[in-house]
């Protein structure tokens, strides 16, 4: 069974277009499945997943439970990795933490997908004083650092998770616009898009249903690089205050409340610093090896 | 559009949004000066003395002829005025952010260049994990890191700041890059001081800048080594590491001015939270530091400076690929 089902992926005259789209995707996945590190980072994030989603079951204790008496632990069977500043477990926060990132990531790629995609598609298609206005707009958020706008938009809101979504999501989706402007262009005159205008389909439809799906490929690849920055930057709003607020156990936050300690209980700022590590650096795996299979160009 | 007639556009939208978000903040600007208690007839007038009751586009108006007279409001924190603290501490910034490139392309460049000659060797995966390593450390770990390791624990490097206290006013400020001055005043001590404490806050940054400087070389190269010329020049039997270097470098090395501007742009980034682990008196400790006690005209003078840099970098590594490539019209 198995072999027939892999016969009929590797099909080298599909029956159907269904059945060429799987050919197409099993290859793909060969392919990406031989990138041992590129395997690693998915496996780590699948596992980073299970974990956040499993924290309240796996999490030997509540994370925000205070032990005065035990703070600063050594790790040990009772506490894996040790106590922080106010005697809560270590490893139960970093667990928890998992959720706040992943969280965030999933709702900033939430909003800025669309955003860029729109706004690129749109401005691809329509040209013109359109393409310019719309392109202008995302040139002034592109000329800011990242983590510039952020701090100053979190300034003018107010510090915390909310905002940091926010702010993070209106600094980031102008890439996003610049790369589905660029597919668009180049599909833009194709003949395929010109016979589907001829069967009288609106700009809207065109955009919705021929153009965007084309970009959606470089969009994919591109969040999934994006997210490691998008760890990093939400850990740094954390750890300069303006990110989560104390006691919520975000991993950047985390580092920030015990930096002080770093000389005599180095574990407790270190062990948060490791888990944005570990997830910034699956992602970056994870994207550099989709890359190479979803954008031959770039390889 | 060109890319210099959009600089225009693009600044004015960087004004128009440090503006706005100069307005939108939850701090009333009055009560901050006066205080909570101060009668109303004194909150309406410091309202309409600071042009608060006007509309919003004449507020805009006015914030901007005060930004062409150089004035970017008065800091509550240091109580000096914004420009005045910034061209204090930019140079600081400078200094870091220069250095930190340097050491990036000293390191990353033949990285980049040899792991694409050996593309899918070992070497070639080695240098991709060190590179998305750097990619994903956030900066303030490796900081706090290194401060332990190389500070702390083995006690070869000199802590935080940009100098020991003992030398600390010794330099006549020129540039207000301290390594410079030093070696302008012709004192080595403070020279030698001042480097020590650049060098770990220039390597944590470098590695940062780094893994993308190798990957996008790597990337160019392996484009480059892929053209016909590389072939014929394989079979006129020149060398290896000519046909590496002259031929696949020198035509991509154009490509690469424009990675390491941006490069170079983001590294201000990266300064911002670097200066915050190391105390380095920069403008990304100042913005920090501005934003912790909601001192929202510092914070916004830093944020529009930080953008207007920014924007000039990119102008620039846009210039140089037009002058240099001759494809390019």
């Amino acid at each position: 069974m198995i072999a027939l089902s892999r016969d009929w992926l590797l099909s080298e005259a599909p029956a159907s277009r269904a059945h060429a789209a799987w050919v197409r995707r099993y290859r793909g996945w060969l392919q990406f499945r031989s990138n041992h590190l590129a395997m690693v980072g998915l496996v780590t994030i699948v596992l980073m997943i299970v974990v956040s989603l499993a924290a309240p079951l796996i999490a030997p204790q509540d994370p925000s439970a205070q032990d005065l008496a035990n703070r600063l632990a050594p790790p040990s069977w009772e506490h894996l990795l040790g106590t922080d500043e106010l005697g809560r477990d270590l490893f139960a926060r970093v667990i928890y933490g998992g959720r706040i990132t992943l969280g965030m990531v999933v709702a900033i790629v939430l909003l800025v997908a669309p955003i860029g995609l729109a706004v690129g598609s749109i401005a691809g298609y329509l040209g013109g004083l359109a393409d310019r206005a719309l392109m202008r707009v995302t040139d002034v958020f592109l000329a800011f650092p990242r983590l510039v706008l952020a701090l100053a938009f979190v300034a003018a809101l107010k510090p915390g998770i909310t905002s940091a979504i926010i702010a993070i999501a209106l600094t980031a989706w102008p890439p996003y616009a610049r790369l589905a402007r660029a597919d668009t262009l180049t599909v833009r005159h194709t003949d395929y898009i010109a016979a589907v205008r001829l069967t009288g389909a609106s700009p809207g439809r065109i955009i919705l249903r021929h153009i965007i799906p084309l970009c959606l490929t470089s969009v994919i690849v591109r969040v999934t690089l994006d997210m490691s920055g998008i760890i990093l930057t939400a850990a740094g709003l954390g750890f300069l205050g303006m990110g989560a607020q104390p006691p919520l156990p975000e991993w950047g936050t985390m580092i920030a409340a015990s930096r002080a300690f770093i000389l005599e209980q180095w574990w407790v700022p270190t062990i948060p610093g490791v888990a944005i590590f570990v997830a910034s650096l699956a992602f970056n795996l994870l994207g550099d090896g989709m890359r190479d299979v979803l954008d031959p160009r770039q390889r | 559009m060109s890319a210099i007639a959009s600089v225009p556009v693009t600044l004015f939208g960087l004004l128009l949004v440090t503006f706005l978000i100069g307005r939108v903040m939850p701090i009333d600007p009055v009560i901050a000066i006066v205080g909570d208690h101060a009668p109303p007839d004194v909150i309406a007038r410091v309202r309409t003395e600071l042009g608060l009751d006007r509309p919003l586009y004449v507020q805009f108006g006015i914030y901007l002829s005060n930004l062409a007279h150089g004035d970017l409001g008065t800091s509550v924190m240091t109580t000096r005025p914004v420009t005045a603290d910034i061209a204090r501490f930019f140079p600081a910034t400078l200094e870091l952010a220069t250095a930190a490139i340097i050491i990036a392309i000293l390191v990353g460049v033949p990285l980049g260049v040899f792991a694409a000659a050996r593309q899918g060797s070992r070497f070639d995966h080695v240098v991709r994990v060190i590179s998305l390593a750097g990619q994903s450390v956030p900066v303030f770990v490796l900081g706090l890191i290194c401060l332990l390791v190389f500070y702390v624990k083995l006690g070869i490097a000199p802590g935080t700041g940009q100098n020991d206290v003992g030398f600390e006013g010794m330099v006549p400020r020129v540039t207000g890059m301290l390594v410079i001055d030093a070696a302008l005043a012709n004192d080595w001590d403070s020279f030698w001081d001042a480097l020590a404490h650049l060098a770990q806050p220039a390597l944590v940054l470098a590695y940062f800048s780094m893994g993308y400087i190798t990957r996008m070389t790597r990337a160019f190269m392996i484009e480059a080594l892929s053209g016909e010329y590389i072939i014929t020049a394989r079979a006129k039997g020149l060398s290896p590491a000519r046909i590496l270097w002259k031929h696949a470098f020198g035509n991509m090395a154009v490509r690469l001015v424009t990675v390491l501007a941006l490069a170079y742009a983001s590294l201000l980034e990266g300064a911002v939270i670097t200066e915050t682990v190391f105390s380095w008196p920069g403008i990304g400790l100042y913005l920090t530091v501005s934003l912790l006690n909601a001192d929202m005209n510092a914070v916004l003078g830093a944020t529009l400076v930080i953008g207007m840099v920014y924007v000039v970098l990119n102008l620039l590594s846009d210039m140089a690929y037009r002058l240099l490539d001759p494809r390019v019209q």
